[in-house]
């Protein structure tokens, strides 16, 4: 759900990250907010454990710059990936007007990459959306890593629907721009659509 | 996108602002803000400069969205007001008509009492706002004219000059 300020002249949009445990959401939104100018985002908020799994969501507000007069700016919500926190990782998809997929190229996490996808179609359906009715972008992470399963079998596997998809580096950085310049641009050729 | 898109003309948000002003006045209170549901400020009033507004709005709404997982499992529908109690301020937090949350963060010169009163007051004052805006934002959409809509004339350049 955006929210259209026409008083203050701003347009608000909420894009989520969602995947399995350990894929790399955080570290998305980690290397946004490094590379971002100062004046264009507001603080990274990471409700993690101790161990740095994120326990209910990070949150990072970036200010993309003006369209007609309206700034416009994205929300950019992870969600928990680990599997039993299951009840908070609902609550995020509240109100989302984005969604990215973050898929773990490793060959083992493939069962993982898919359990995820399921839980997050249930959790939107429930929410009452339809992710094939949802901007949505799929980001392949870790192609660093030797063991990763190629591409076209990811696709095969979590991309049925053809979406724009990227092969991404969280950590180190390819990737995690074309994948949100990707979805913020679908959302707002969206929103487009409606007003 | 989902119909319930929150739409906030001049007007509406004027009368907003007058509420949370006299709130902010009545209860004494450092701050008053008006988040949505999914986090995004709204409104606010008083000394807002040393505080990251955006951040706390997040914040809120997600401690109002974990308080409502919590009451359906026990059965309730919601619960409309938390408060948390701190060594010098205090955040009273409340859920005013489904949709908005009212945020009241006071120190010693303020009081729960007065603070519980007074948001009452203005939450009905609330409600009757946001049920215009929603019927408002419904008409002018069947009707197909939002005034001056920003995406009327957007290009797909406009969107590609946001990430140069």
């Amino acid at each position: 759900m955006s929210f259209i300020n026409y008083s203050s002249r701003e347009i608000n949009c909420k894009i989520v990250y969602y995947g399995p445990g350990l894929c790399g959401k955080t570290t998305n939104l980690q290397y946004v907010f490094k590379k971002t100018n100062p004046d264009q985002k507001g603080k990274l908020i990471s409700l993690a454990t101790e161990t740095e799994r994120t326990l209910f969501f990070d949150f990072l507000p970036l200010a993309l710059g003006d369209i007609k007069g309206f700034k416009i700016r994205f929300h950019l919500y992870t969600v928990p990936g680990q599997v039993f926190y299951a009840a908070s990782r609902k609550l995020i998809l509240k109100g989302v007007d984005g969604v990215v997929f973050v898929a773990d190229s490793q060959i083992e996490r493939m069962e993982a990459n898919i359990e995820s996808l399921d839980d997050l179609r249930i959790n939107l359906n429930d929410q009452g959306y339809d992710l094939d009715k949802l901007p949505y972008t799929v980001q392949y992470n870790k192609r660093d890593l030797p063991n990763v399963a190629p591409v076209e079998n990811m696709n095969k596997l979590l991309n049925p629907g053809n979406v724009p998809f990227f092969e991404g580096v969280a950590v180190t950085g390819p990737g995690v721009f074309e994948t949100l310049k990707n979805i913020a641009k679908q959302v707002l050729t969206e929103l487009k659509k409606h007003y | 996108m989902s119909s319930s898109d929150l739409v906030m003309y001049e007007e509406e948000f004027r009368k907003i602002d007058e509420e949370l002003q006299k709130l902010h006045q009545q209860t004494n209170a450092m701050v008053v803000f008006l988040v949505d549901k999914n986090g995004q400020l709204i409104a606010s009033a008083g000394e807002t400069r040393d505080i990251d507004t955006t951040s706390l709005a997040s914040l809120t709404a997600g401690n109002i969205a974990a308080t409502g997982g919590i009451a359906r499992l026990l059965g309730e529908k919601e619960f409309t007001i938390l408060f948390h109690e701190g060594e010098k301020d205090n955040i009273h937090i409340s859920l005013i008509g489904q949709r908005v949350i009212l945020v009241v963060i006071f120190d010693k010169r303020s009081s729960l009492g007065l603070v519980r009163l007074r948001v009452k007051k203005a939450s009905e004052a609330l409600v009757t706002i946001f049920n215009d805006i929603a019927s408002k934002s419904e008409q002018e959409k069947t009707e197909g004219k939002l005034d001056e809509s920003p995406f009327a004339e957007i290009s797909d350049e406009d969107i590609d000059n946001l990430f140069r």
